[in-house]
Protein backbone atom coordinates (compact mmCIF):
# COMPACT_ATOMS: atom_id res chain seq x y z
CA UNK A 1 0.00 0.00 0.00
CA UNK A 2 1.29 3.20 -1.24
CA UNK A 3 1.71 6.25 1.10
CA UNK A 4 0.00 8.78 -1.17
CA UNK A 5 -3.58 8.89 -1.92
CA UNK A 6 -3.85 9.75 -5.88
CA UNK A 7 -6.34 9.28 -8.45
CA UNK A 8 -4.53 5.79 -8.76
CA UNK A 9 -4.58 4.70 -5.30
CA UNK A 10 -8.01 6.24 -3.66
CA UNK A 11 -7.55 4.53 -0.36
CA UNK A 12 -7.36 7.05 2.24
CA UNK A 13 -4.08 6.48 4.21
CA UNK A 14 -3.26 7.01 7.75
CA UNK A 15 -1.30 9.59 6.87
CA UNK A 16 -4.27 11.33 4.84
CA UNK A 17 -6.39 10.46 8.67
CA UNK A 18 -3.81 12.11 10.89
CA UNK A 19 -3.77 15.50 8.55
CA UNK A 20 -7.84 16.03 8.52
CA UNK A 21 -7.53 14.76 12.18
CA UNK A 22 -4.92 17.43 13.01
CA UNK A 23 -6.59 20.02 10.87
CA UNK A 24 -10.25 19.65 12.46
CA UNK A 25 -8.32 20.56 15.97
CA UNK A 26 -6.11 23.29 14.69
CA UNK A 27 -9.85 24.57 13.26
CA UNK A 28 -10.97 24.36 16.81
CA UNK A 29 -8.58 25.91 18.22
CA UNK A 30 -8.19 28.85 15.75
CA UNK A 31 -11.66 29.95 16.40
CA UNK A 32 -11.09 28.95 20.56
CA UNK A 33 -8.13 31.76 19.80
CA UNK A 34 -10.21 34.26 17.93
CA UNK A 35 -13.18 34.01 19.54
CA UNK A 36 -12.09 36.43 22.53
CA UNK A 37 -11.07 38.70 20.42
CA UNK A 38 -14.52 39.28 18.20
CA UNK A 39 -15.91 38.83 21.44
CA UNK A 40 -14.45 41.87 23.45
CA UNK A 41 -15.96 43.76 21.07
CA UNK A 42 -19.53 43.19 22.08
CA UNK A 43 -21.32 45.89 24.55
CA UNK A 44 -19.12 44.66 27.60
CA UNK A 45 -20.69 44.18 31.40
CA UNK A 46 -21.21 47.99 32.44
CA UNK A 47 -22.87 49.00 28.86
CA UNK A 48 -25.50 45.89 29.50
CA UNK A 49 -25.64 46.85 32.95
CA UNK A 50 -26.51 50.82 31.53
CA UNK A 51 -29.04 49.41 29.08
CA UNK A 52 -32.06 49.47 31.43
CA UNK A 53 -32.78 53.26 33.36
CA UNK A 54 -35.70 53.26 36.55
CA UNK A 55 -37.24 56.46 36.48
CA UNK A 56 -39.44 57.69 38.99
CA UNK A 57 -42.73 59.19 37.78
CA UNK A 58 -44.25 60.13 40.57
CA UNK A 59 -43.06 63.78 39.73
CA UNK A 60 -44.18 63.85 36.90
CA UNK A 61 -47.52 66.22 36.88
CA UNK A 62 -50.38 65.99 34.42
CA UNK A 63 -49.33 67.54 30.72
CA UNK A 64 -45.85 67.64 31.57
CA UNK A 65 -43.31 65.55 29.61
CA UNK A 66 -40.26 64.79 31.00
CA UNK A 67 -37.15 64.28 28.87
CA UNK A 68 -34.83 61.24 30.02
CA UNK A 69 -31.34 59.42 28.91
CA UNK A 70 -32.30 55.94 27.96
CA UNK A 71 -28.99 53.78 26.07
CA UNK A 72 -27.62 57.29 25.38
CA UNK A 73 -31.02 58.38 23.57
CA UNK A 74 -33.24 60.89 24.92
CA UNK A 75 -36.71 59.14 25.90
CA UNK A 76 -40.13 61.57 26.22
CA UNK A 77 -42.31 60.64 29.09
CA UNK A 78 -45.35 62.39 28.85
CA UNK A 79 -48.37 62.31 31.28
CA UNK A 80 -51.28 62.94 29.56
CA UNK A 81 -54.66 64.52 30.45
CA UNK A 82 -57.78 63.10 29.93
CA UNK A 83 -58.66 65.68 27.11
CA UNK A 84 -55.50 64.73 25.29
CA UNK A 85 -56.28 61.36 25.23
CA UNK A 86 -59.21 61.75 24.52
CA UNK A 87 -58.40 63.74 21.32
CA UNK A 88 -55.69 61.54 20.15
CA UNK A 89 -57.60 58.59 20.17
CA UNK A 90 -60.89 60.25 18.14
CA UNK A 91 -58.54 60.45 14.96
CA UNK A 92 -59.30 58.14 12.16
CA UNK A 93 -56.70 55.46 10.88
CA UNK A 94 -56.86 57.19 7.35
CA UNK A 95 -55.18 60.13 8.57
CA UNK A 96 -51.82 58.86 9.41
CA UNK A 97 -49.18 58.19 7.34
CA UNK A 98 -47.70 55.72 9.78
CA UNK A 99 -51.10 54.05 10.77
CA UNK A 100 -51.35 52.53 14.67
CA UNK A 101 -54.14 53.44 17.18
CA UNK A 102 -52.88 55.09 20.15
CA UNK A 103 -53.71 51.53 22.00
CA UNK A 104 -51.23 49.59 20.70
CA UNK A 105 -48.37 52.44 21.61
CA UNK A 106 -49.27 52.85 25.47
CA UNK A 107 -49.75 50.28 28.59
CA UNK A 108 -51.41 52.95 30.63
CA UNK A 109 -53.28 55.48 28.66
CA UNK A 110 -52.33 58.03 30.94
CA UNK A 111 -48.55 57.44 30.16
CA UNK A 112 -47.01 57.73 26.54
CA UNK A 113 -43.32 56.28 26.68
CA UNK A 114 -41.64 57.04 23.42
CA UNK A 115 -37.56 57.41 22.35
CA UNK A 116 -37.57 61.47 21.33
CA UNK A 117 -35.38 60.96 18.47
CA UNK A 118 -37.57 62.70 14.69
CA UNK A 119 -37.44 59.60 12.24
CA UNK A 120 -36.60 61.94 9.79
CA UNK A 121 -32.78 62.58 9.94
CA UNK A 122 -32.72 62.00 14.02
CA UNK A 123 -33.12 65.42 15.55
CA UNK A 124 -34.30 65.90 18.79
CA UNK A 125 -37.92 67.46 18.51
CA UNK A 126 -39.57 70.02 21.06
CA UNK A 127 -41.93 68.60 23.51
CA UNK A 128 -45.76 70.53 23.85
CA UNK A 129 -44.80 72.37 20.43
CA UNK A 130 -46.33 72.86 17.47
CA UNK A 131 -50.14 72.62 16.03
CA UNK A 132 -50.23 70.11 18.89
CA UNK A 133 -49.39 72.27 21.54
CA UNK A 134 -50.66 70.70 24.34
CA UNK A 135 -48.77 67.20 24.54
CA UNK A 136 -47.27 66.81 21.12
CA UNK A 137 -43.99 67.51 19.32
CA UNK A 138 -42.44 69.35 16.69
CA UNK A 139 -38.96 68.88 15.15
CA UNK A 140 -37.62 72.20 14.07
CA UNK A 141 -34.92 70.91 11.80
CA UNK A 142 -37.42 69.83 8.94
CA UNK A 143 -41.00 70.55 10.39
CA UNK A 144 -42.31 67.20 11.06
CA UNK A 145 -45.49 67.40 13.40
CA UNK A 146 -46.42 64.52 16.20
CA UNK A 147 -49.71 64.44 17.88
CA UNK A 148 -49.89 63.75 21.33
CA UNK A 149 -49.65 59.63 20.77
CA UNK A 150 -46.06 60.50 18.97
CA UNK A 151 -47.77 59.60 15.50
CA UNK A 152 -46.26 61.63 12.80
CA UNK A 153 -48.82 64.07 11.43
CA UNK A 154 -47.27 66.53 9.08
CA UNK A 155 -43.90 66.94 7.49
CA UNK A 156 -40.79 64.89 5.66
CA UNK A 157 -40.75 61.58 8.66
CA UNK A 158 -41.78 58.49 7.42
CA UNK A 159 -42.44 57.14 11.07
CA UNK A 160 -44.08 57.18 14.22
CA UNK A 161 -41.25 58.34 17.16
CA UNK A 162 -40.65 55.08 18.25
CA UNK A 163 -41.61 53.08 21.52
CA UNK A 164 -39.03 51.55 23.46
CA UNK A 165 -39.76 48.40 25.93
CA UNK A 166 -40.61 49.56 29.10
CA UNK A 167 -42.66 48.48 31.79
CA UNK A 168 -44.07 49.89 35.07
CA UNK A 169 -42.53 48.15 38.15
CA UNK A 170 -44.89 49.93 39.99
CA UNK A 171 -47.32 52.94 40.15
CA UNK A 172 -44.21 55.72 40.69
CA UNK A 173 -41.49 53.77 39.07
CA UNK A 174 -41.21 53.00 34.73
CA UNK A 175 -38.33 50.85 34.04
CA UNK A 176 -37.30 51.49 30.22
CA UNK A 177 -35.46 48.65 28.48
CA UNK B 1 17.99 37.88 -0.60
CA UNK B 2 20.62 36.22 -2.72
CA UNK B 3 19.06 35.68 -6.39
CA UNK B 4 15.35 34.98 -7.59
CA UNK B 5 13.18 32.42 -6.54
CA UNK B 6 12.82 29.43 -7.99
CA UNK B 7 9.13 30.05 -7.68
CA UNK B 8 6.69 28.48 -10.96
CA UNK B 9 3.05 29.57 -10.00
CA UNK B 10 0.62 27.09 -11.24
CA UNK B 11 -2.78 29.08 -10.80
CA UNK B 12 -3.46 31.65 -13.53
CA UNK B 13 -4.42 34.31 -10.41
CA UNK B 14 -0.70 32.83 -8.72
CA UNK B 15 0.80 33.85 -12.38
CA UNK B 16 -0.79 37.40 -13.03
CA UNK B 17 -0.05 38.25 -9.26
CA UNK B 18 4.09 37.19 -9.11
CA UNK B 19 4.49 38.89 -12.21
CA UNK B 20 3.46 42.41 -11.27
CA UNK B 21 4.87 41.57 -7.67
CA UNK B 22 6.94 38.73 -6.72
CA UNK B 23 5.64 38.27 -3.20
CA UNK B 24 4.99 34.51 -3.53
CA UNK B 25 7.86 33.86 -5.14
CA UNK B 26 9.89 35.86 -2.09
CA UNK B 27 7.31 33.93 0.63
CA UNK B 28 8.53 30.89 -1.56
CA UNK B 29 11.93 30.97 -1.22
CA UNK B 30 12.28 32.37 2.23
CA UNK B 31 10.08 30.19 4.41
CA UNK B 32 9.67 26.88 2.00
CA UNK B 33 12.86 26.10 0.31
CA UNK B 34 15.21 27.88 2.47
CA UNK B 35 17.82 25.85 2.95
CA UNK B 36 18.35 25.44 6.91
CA UNK B 37 21.16 23.33 8.48
CA UNK B 38 19.88 20.33 9.18
CA UNK B 39 21.97 20.01 12.77
CA UNK B 40 19.70 22.49 14.21
CA UNK B 41 18.71 21.50 17.88
CA UNK B 42 16.18 23.30 19.21
CA UNK B 43 17.40 26.60 20.57
CA UNK B 44 17.09 27.46 17.14
CA UNK B 45 13.20 27.53 17.32
CA UNK B 46 13.40 30.88 19.50
CA UNK B 47 13.35 33.18 16.25
CA UNK B 48 10.15 31.73 15.40
CA UNK B 49 8.84 31.87 18.86
CA UNK B 50 9.78 35.38 19.18
CA UNK B 51 7.81 36.25 15.84
CA UNK B 52 5.07 34.74 17.66
CA UNK B 53 5.38 36.53 20.80
CA UNK B 54 5.40 39.75 18.67
CA UNK B 55 2.05 39.18 16.63
CA UNK B 56 0.76 38.22 19.62
CA UNK B 57 1.17 41.32 21.62
CA UNK B 58 0.69 43.93 18.85
CA UNK B 59 -3.31 42.11 18.66
CA UNK B 60 -3.64 41.74 22.29
CA UNK B 61 -2.63 45.26 22.97
CA UNK B 62 -4.72 46.78 19.80
CA UNK B 63 -7.81 45.04 21.28
CA UNK B 64 -6.76 46.18 24.92
CA UNK B 65 -6.13 49.94 23.26
CA UNK B 66 -9.99 49.89 22.50
CA UNK B 67 -10.87 49.78 25.79
CA UNK B 68 -8.06 51.31 27.98
CA UNK B 69 -8.04 55.73 28.71
CA UNK B 70 -4.34 57.35 29.11
CA UNK B 71 -5.66 59.97 31.22
CA UNK B 72 -3.82 59.84 34.28
CA UNK B 73 -7.64 60.11 36.17
CA UNK B 74 -8.78 57.30 34.40
CA UNK B 75 -6.15 55.04 33.25
CA UNK B 76 -6.08 52.72 36.31
CA UNK B 77 -10.26 52.49 36.46
CA UNK B 78 -9.85 51.56 32.63
CA UNK B 79 -7.70 48.67 33.52
CA UNK B 80 -10.02 46.98 36.26
CA UNK B 81 -12.66 48.43 33.71
CA UNK B 82 -11.41 45.97 31.32
CA UNK B 83 -10.44 43.25 34.09
CA UNK B 84 -14.09 43.32 35.30
CA UNK B 85 -16.85 44.29 32.56
CA UNK B 86 -15.06 43.84 29.07
CA UNK B 87 -16.27 40.13 27.25
CA UNK B 88 -12.60 38.42 28.04
CA UNK B 89 -11.00 41.88 29.30
CA UNK B 90 -9.69 39.23 31.84
CA UNK B 91 -8.03 37.37 29.25
CA UNK B 92 -6.45 39.85 27.04
CA UNK B 93 -5.20 41.88 30.14
CA UNK B 94 -3.29 38.91 31.52
CA UNK B 95 -2.21 37.50 28.38
CA UNK B 96 -0.30 40.56 27.24
CA UNK B 97 1.02 41.20 30.00
CA UNK B 98 2.36 37.76 30.94
CA UNK B 99 3.30 37.46 27.10
CA UNK B 100 5.64 40.61 27.52
CA UNK B 101 7.57 38.26 29.85
CA UNK B 102 7.36 35.57 27.77
CA UNK B 103 8.63 37.52 24.75
CA UNK B 104 11.91 38.72 27.05
CA UNK B 105 12.14 34.80 28.53
CA UNK B 106 12.44 34.07 24.62
CA UNK B 107 14.68 36.79 23.37
CA UNK B 108 17.50 36.14 26.63
CA UNK B 109 17.33 32.06 25.29
CA UNK B 110 17.52 33.55 21.87
CA UNK B 111 20.86 35.93 22.79
CA UNK B 112 22.16 33.09 24.61
CA UNK B 113 21.84 31.14 21.74
CA UNK B 114 23.67 33.73 19.23
CA UNK B 115 26.64 34.03 22.34
CA UNK B 116 27.25 30.20 22.99
CA UNK B 117 27.37 29.27 18.97
CA UNK B 118 29.09 32.48 17.96
CA UNK B 119 26.36 33.81 15.82
CA UNK B 120 27.50 37.20 15.72
CA UNK B 121 30.40 36.60 14.23
CA UNK B 122 31.60 36.71 10.56
CA UNK B 123 29.26 36.97 8.08
CA UNK B 124 27.05 37.49 10.93
CA UNK B 125 27.77 40.97 12.28
CA UNK B 126 24.91 42.75 10.87
CA UNK B 127 22.13 40.26 11.80
CA UNK B 128 23.37 40.56 15.44
CA UNK B 129 22.93 44.73 15.51
CA UNK B 130 20.00 44.42 14.05
CA UNK B 131 18.93 41.80 17.02
CA UNK B 132 20.59 44.11 19.24
CA UNK B 133 18.15 46.71 17.55
CA UNK B 134 15.08 45.03 18.53
CA UNK B 135 16.32 44.06 21.95
CA UNK B 136 16.51 47.92 22.67
CA UNK B 137 13.18 48.74 21.02
CA UNK B 138 11.65 45.88 23.32
CA UNK B 139 12.96 47.33 26.60
CA UNK B 140 11.76 50.80 25.72
CA UNK B 141 8.30 49.10 24.79
CA UNK B 142 8.36 46.93 27.66
CA UNK B 143 9.17 49.99 29.92
CA UNK B 144 6.77 52.46 28.87
CA UNK B 145 3.77 49.45 28.73
CA UNK B 146 4.14 49.37 32.21
CA UNK B 147 3.41 52.63 33.33
CA UNK B 148 0.43 52.53 31.39
CA UNK B 149 -1.17 51.13 34.09
CA UNK B 150 -1.17 53.60 36.55
CA UNK B 151 -0.31 51.87 39.59
CA UNK B 152 2.57 52.48 42.41
CA UNK B 153 4.85 50.73 40.92
CA UNK B 154 4.36 52.25 37.05
CA UNK B 155 4.45 55.99 37.99
CA UNK B 156 7.55 54.76 40.49
CA UNK B 157 9.27 52.77 37.94
CA UNK B 158 8.91 55.35 35.37
CA UNK B 159 10.09 58.40 37.57
CA UNK B 160 13.99 56.69 39.03
CA UNK B 161 14.20 55.47 35.16
CA UNK B 162 13.07 59.10 33.92
CA UNK B 163 15.27 60.95 36.44
CA UNK B 164 18.13 58.83 35.19
CA UNK B 165 18.48 61.06 32.55
CA UNK B 166 19.07 64.60 34.85
CA UNK B 167 22.61 62.65 35.44
CA UNK B 168 23.92 63.94 32.08
CA UNK B 169 25.74 66.76 32.73
CA UNK B 170 25.21 70.37 31.47
CA UNK B 171 21.54 69.03 29.40
CA UNK B 172 20.26 66.73 31.60
CA UNK B 173 17.48 68.72 33.71
CA UNK B 174 16.39 70.29 30.18
CA UNK B 175 16.37 66.55 28.88
CA UNK B 176 14.49 65.37 31.62
CA UNK B 177 11.88 67.91 32.07
CA UNK B 178 11.02 67.47 28.17
CA UNK B 179 10.78 63.64 28.40
CA UNK B 180 8.34 64.30 31.11
CA UNK B 181 6.43 67.16 29.48
CA UNK B 182 6.30 68.75 32.67
CA UNK B 183 8.11 68.57 36.16
CA UNK B 184 7.38 65.46 37.32
CA UNK B 185 6.11 61.98 35.59
CA UNK B 186 2.28 63.27 35.26
CA UNK B 187 -0.72 62.87 32.73
CA UNK B 188 1.49 64.64 29.18
CA UNK B 189 4.11 61.62 30.51
CA UNK B 190 1.55 58.64 30.50
CA UNK B 191 -0.30 60.05 27.09
CA UNK B 192 3.04 59.99 25.47
CA UNK B 193 4.02 56.59 26.70
CA UNK B 194 0.21 55.51 25.53
CA UNK B 195 1.50 56.82 21.55
CA UNK B 196 5.00 55.56 21.63
CA UNK B 197 3.84 52.11 23.30
CA UNK B 198 1.63 51.48 20.41
CA UNK B 199 4.19 52.70 17.61
CA UNK B 200 7.12 50.89 18.73
CA UNK B 201 6.12 47.67 18.35
CA UNK B 202 5.48 48.19 14.80
CA UNK B 203 9.04 50.02 14.58
CA UNK B 204 10.31 46.48 15.53
CA UNK B 205 8.32 44.52 13.26
CA UNK B 206 10.21 46.39 10.42
CA UNK B 207 13.50 45.92 12.23
CA UNK B 208 12.58 42.11 12.49
CA UNK B 209 12.44 42.11 8.98
CA UNK B 210 15.40 43.36 8.02
CA UNK B 211 16.71 40.73 11.05
CA UNK B 212 15.63 37.85 9.09
CA UNK B 213 16.46 39.16 4.95
CA UNK B 214 20.19 39.75 6.88
CA UNK B 215 20.02 36.18 8.09
CA UNK B 216 19.26 34.70 4.70
CA UNK B 217 22.09 36.34 2.95
CA UNK B 218 24.78 33.24 4.93
CA UNK B 219 21.05 31.11 5.65
CA UNK B 220 20.84 30.33 9.90
CA UNK B 221 24.25 29.45 11.94
CA UNK B 222 24.27 26.14 13.19
CA UNK B 223 24.94 23.77 16.03
CA UNK B 224 28.98 23.46 14.79
CA UNK B 225 29.11 26.38 13.66
CA UNK B 226 30.64 25.76 10.12
CA UNK B 227 28.60 27.42 7.23
CA UNK B 228 26.82 25.28 4.86
CA UNK B 229 29.18 23.65 2.21
CA UNK B 230 26.72 21.51 -0.14
CA UNK B 231 22.76 20.34 -0.37
CA UNK B 232 23.74 17.62 1.70
CA UNK B 233 23.88 19.75 4.60
CA UNK B 234 20.88 21.67 4.27
CA UNK B 235 16.70 20.78 4.41
CA UNK B 236 14.15 22.49 3.58
CA UNK B 237 12.42 24.73 5.65
CA UNK B 238 8.93 23.82 5.11
CA UNK B 239 7.95 21.00 6.41
CA UNK B 240 11.10 20.34 8.16
CA UNK B 241 11.35 23.72 10.31
CA UNK B 242 8.15 24.45 10.15
CA UNK B 243 6.89 21.51 11.91
CA UNK B 244 10.03 21.71 14.69
CA UNK B 245 8.94 25.60 14.82
CA UNK B 246 5.34 24.65 15.03
CA UNK B 247 5.76 21.66 17.62
CA UNK B 248 8.54 24.97 19.76
CA UNK B 249 5.75 27.26 19.70
CA UNK B 250 3.40 24.82 20.96
CA UNK B 251 5.45 23.60 23.68
CA UNK B 252 6.19 27.57 24.53
CA UNK B 253 2.30 28.03 24.69
CA UNK B 254 1.62 25.73 27.23
CA UNK B 255 4.41 27.20 29.40
CA UNK B 256 3.17 30.48 28.73
CA UNK B 257 -0.33 29.20 29.62
CA UNK B 258 0.31 27.96 32.48
CA UNK B 259 1.55 31.40 33.81
CA UNK B 260 -1.48 33.17 31.67
CA UNK B 261 -4.57 31.26 33.23
CA UNK B 262 -2.71 29.79 36.98
CA UNK B 263 -0.02 32.30 38.16
CA UNK B 264 -0.75 35.77 36.00
CA UNK B 265 0.16 37.78 38.72
CA UNK B 266 3.31 35.84 39.69
CA UNK B 267 5.74 37.92 37.76
CA UNK B 268 4.12 41.04 38.53
CA UNK B 269 4.78 42.96 41.54
CA UNK B 270 1.64 43.43 44.32
CA UNK B 271 1.99 47.19 44.69
CA UNK B 272 1.21 47.93 41.18
CA UNK B 273 -2.54 47.06 42.11
CA UNK B 274 -2.30 50.46 44.43
CA UNK B 275 -3.29 53.56 41.71
CA UNK B 276 0.07 55.71 41.26
CA UNK B 277 0.03 58.07 44.16
CA UNK B 278 3.18 61.01 43.61
CA UNK B 279 3.51 61.56 47.79
CA UNK B 280 3.96 58.07 48.47
CA UNK B 281 7.08 55.95 47.29
CA UNK B 282 6.81 52.94 48.05
CA UNK B 283 9.30 50.87 49.98
CA UNK B 284 11.36 48.81 46.96
CA UNK B 285 11.04 49.91 43.92
CA UNK B 286 11.44 46.79 41.72
CA UNK B 287 11.44 46.75 37.71
CA UNK B 288 9.98 43.85 36.14
CA UNK B 289 12.09 40.99 35.87
CA UNK B 290 14.08 41.52 32.49
CA UNK B 291 15.91 44.50 33.73
CA UNK B 292 16.99 42.97 37.13
CA UNK B 293 20.16 42.46 35.75
CA UNK B 294 20.98 45.95 34.35
CA UNK B 295 19.00 47.07 37.60
CA UNK B 296 21.53 45.87 39.52
CA UNK B 297 24.69 47.06 37.76
CA UNK B 298 22.94 50.61 38.26
CA UNK B 299 22.91 50.69 41.50
CA UNK B 300 26.83 49.08 41.97
CA UNK B 301 28.11 52.15 41.16
CA UNK B 302 27.58 54.63 44.10
CA UNK B 303 27.59 57.42 41.25
CA UNK B 304 24.57 58.79 40.00
CA UNK B 305 26.42 59.47 36.52
CA UNK B 306 28.64 56.54 36.47
CA UNK B 307 25.76 53.95 37.60
CA UNK B 308 23.77 55.84 34.23
CA UNK B 309 26.83 54.86 32.11
CA UNK B 310 27.66 51.71 33.62
CA UNK B 311 24.21 50.35 32.97
CA UNK B 312 24.03 51.46 29.97
CA UNK B 313 27.17 50.59 29.03
CA UNK B 314 26.14 46.58 29.96
CA UNK B 315 23.37 46.87 27.52
CA UNK B 316 25.74 48.71 24.94
CA UNK B 317 28.40 46.01 25.29
CA UNK B 318 26.20 43.39 23.68
CA UNK B 319 26.61 44.87 20.03
CA UNK B 320 30.50 45.25 20.36
CA UNK B 321 30.64 41.27 20.90
CA UNK B 322 31.60 40.83 17.29
CA UNK B 323 34.86 42.43 17.10
CA UNK B 324 35.46 41.42 21.22
CA UNK B 325 35.12 37.84 20.19
CA UNK B 326 37.25 37.09 17.41
CA UNK B 327 37.70 33.67 17.75
CA UNK B 328 37.56 31.99 14.47
CA UNK B 329 35.61 28.94 15.62
CA UNK B 330 32.19 29.98 15.94
CA UNK B 331 30.11 27.01 18.38
CA UNK B 332 30.94 26.74 21.89
CA UNK B 333 30.89 22.98 21.38
CA UNK B 334 34.58 23.27 19.59
CA UNK B 335 35.72 26.19 22.31
CA UNK B 336 36.14 23.64 25.94
CA UNK B 337 37.74 27.07 27.60
CA UNK B 338 34.65 29.14 26.05
CA UNK B 339 32.36 27.45 26.75
CA UNK B 340 33.30 26.83 30.44
CA UNK B 341 33.76 30.63 30.86
CA UNK B 342 30.01 30.98 28.84
CA UNK B 343 28.36 29.61 31.90
CA UNK B 344 29.93 30.98 34.33
CA UNK B 345 28.64 34.30 32.60
CA UNK B 346 25.14 32.90 32.22
CA UNK B 347 25.67 32.15 36.63
CA UNK B 348 26.75 35.93 37.04
CA UNK B 349 23.85 37.41 34.70
CA UNK B 350 21.08 35.46 36.74
CA UNK B 351 23.12 36.18 39.79
CA UNK B 352 23.23 39.96 38.92
CA UNK B 353 19.17 39.87 38.40
CA UNK B 354 18.57 38.02 41.61
CA UNK B 355 20.83 41.43 43.46
CA UNK B 356 18.63 43.47 41.76
CA UNK B 357 15.50 41.92 43.03
CA UNK B 358 16.71 42.32 46.43
CA UNK B 359 17.01 45.79 48.89
CA UNK B 360 20.81 47.37 47.76
CA UNK B 361 22.04 46.89 51.50
CA UNK B 362 24.14 44.73 53.43
CA UNK B 363 26.23 42.18 51.82
CA UNK B 364 24.13 42.63 48.33
CA UNK B 365 25.82 46.06 48.04
CA UNK B 366 29.17 43.97 48.04
CA UNK B 367 27.85 41.20 46.18
CA UNK B 368 26.56 43.34 42.94
CA UNK B 369 29.57 45.05 42.33
CA UNK B 370 31.77 42.12 41.93
CA UNK B 371 29.34 40.27 39.77
CA UNK B 372 29.39 44.13 37.65
CA UNK B 373 32.76 43.50 37.65
CA UNK B 374 32.94 40.32 36.40
CA UNK B 375 29.83 41.20 33.95
CA UNK B 376 32.08 43.59 31.98
CA UNK B 377 35.56 41.45 32.87
CA UNK B 378 33.98 39.14 30.82
CA UNK B 379 33.80 40.89 27.63
CA UNK B 380 36.46 43.10 27.61
CA UNK B 381 39.36 40.90 28.94
CA UNK B 382 38.12 37.49 29.05
CA UNK B 383 36.54 37.10 25.61
CA UNK B 384 39.51 39.00 23.46
CA UNK B 385 42.16 36.52 25.87
CA UNK B 386 40.07 33.58 24.98
CA UNK B 387 40.63 34.38 21.22
CA UNK B 388 44.12 34.66 21.24
CA UNK B 389 45.13 31.40 23.55
CA UNK B 390 42.60 29.04 23.50
CA UNK B 391 42.80 25.88 22.32
CA UNK B 392 40.01 24.58 20.31
CA UNK B 393 39.02 21.17 19.20
CA UNK B 394 39.00 20.17 15.57
CA UNK B 395 35.84 21.31 13.21
CA UNK B 396 34.27 18.58 11.41
CA UNK B 397 34.58 19.18 7.55
CA UNK B 398 30.95 19.91 7.29
CA UNK B 399 27.33 20.20 8.65
CA UNK B 400 26.65 16.48 6.83
CA UNK B 401 30.05 15.46 8.69
CA UNK B 402 28.99 16.76 11.87
CA UNK B 403 25.32 14.83 11.80
CA UNK B 404 27.00 11.64 11.04
CA UNK B 405 29.50 11.84 13.57
CA UNK B 406 26.80 12.24 16.27
CA UNK B 407 25.03 9.40 14.94
CA UNK B 408 28.17 7.13 14.47
CA UNK B 409 28.83 7.72 18.87
CA UNK B 410 25.47 7.07 19.38
CA UNK B 411 24.74 3.54 17.09
CA UNK B 412 27.73 2.50 15.70
CA UNK B 413 25.62 -0.37 13.96
CA UNK B 414 23.56 1.88 12.01
CA UNK B 415 26.32 4.35 10.39
CA UNK B 416 27.57 4.19 6.96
Amino acid sequence: MTAITTLDNPTPTRRDFLYLATGAVGVVGAAAAIWPLVSQMSPDASTLAASSTEVDISGIAPGQILTVKWRGKPIFVSHRTPPEIEAVRAVPLSELKDPATDQSRVEKPEWLVVIGICTHLGCVPLKNDGPFKDGGFFCPCHGSVYDQSGRIRQGPAPANLAVPPYKFASDTKLTIG
Amino acid sequence: MSGHSTYVPKHPAAKWLESRLPILGLMHSSFIVFPNPRNLNYWWTFGGILSFMLVSQIITGVVLAMHYTPDSALAFDSVEHIMRDVNYGWLLRYWHATGASMYFFAIYIHIFRGMYYGSYKAPREVLWLLGFIIYLLSMATAFMGYVLPWGQMSFWGATVITSLFSAIPVVGDAITTWLWGGYSVDNATLNRFFSLHYLLPFMIAGVVVLHIWALHVPGSNNPAGIEKKTDKDTLSFHPYFTAKDGFAIACFLVFYAWFAFYIPNYLGHADNYIEANPLKTPPHIVPEWYYLPFYAILRSIPSKLGGFLAMFGAVLILAALPWLDTSKVKSGSYRPLFRIFFWVFVLDAVLLGYIGSKPPEGVYVMAGRILTAYYFIHFLVILPLLSRFEKTKPLPASIADAVLEKTKSSSPALAG
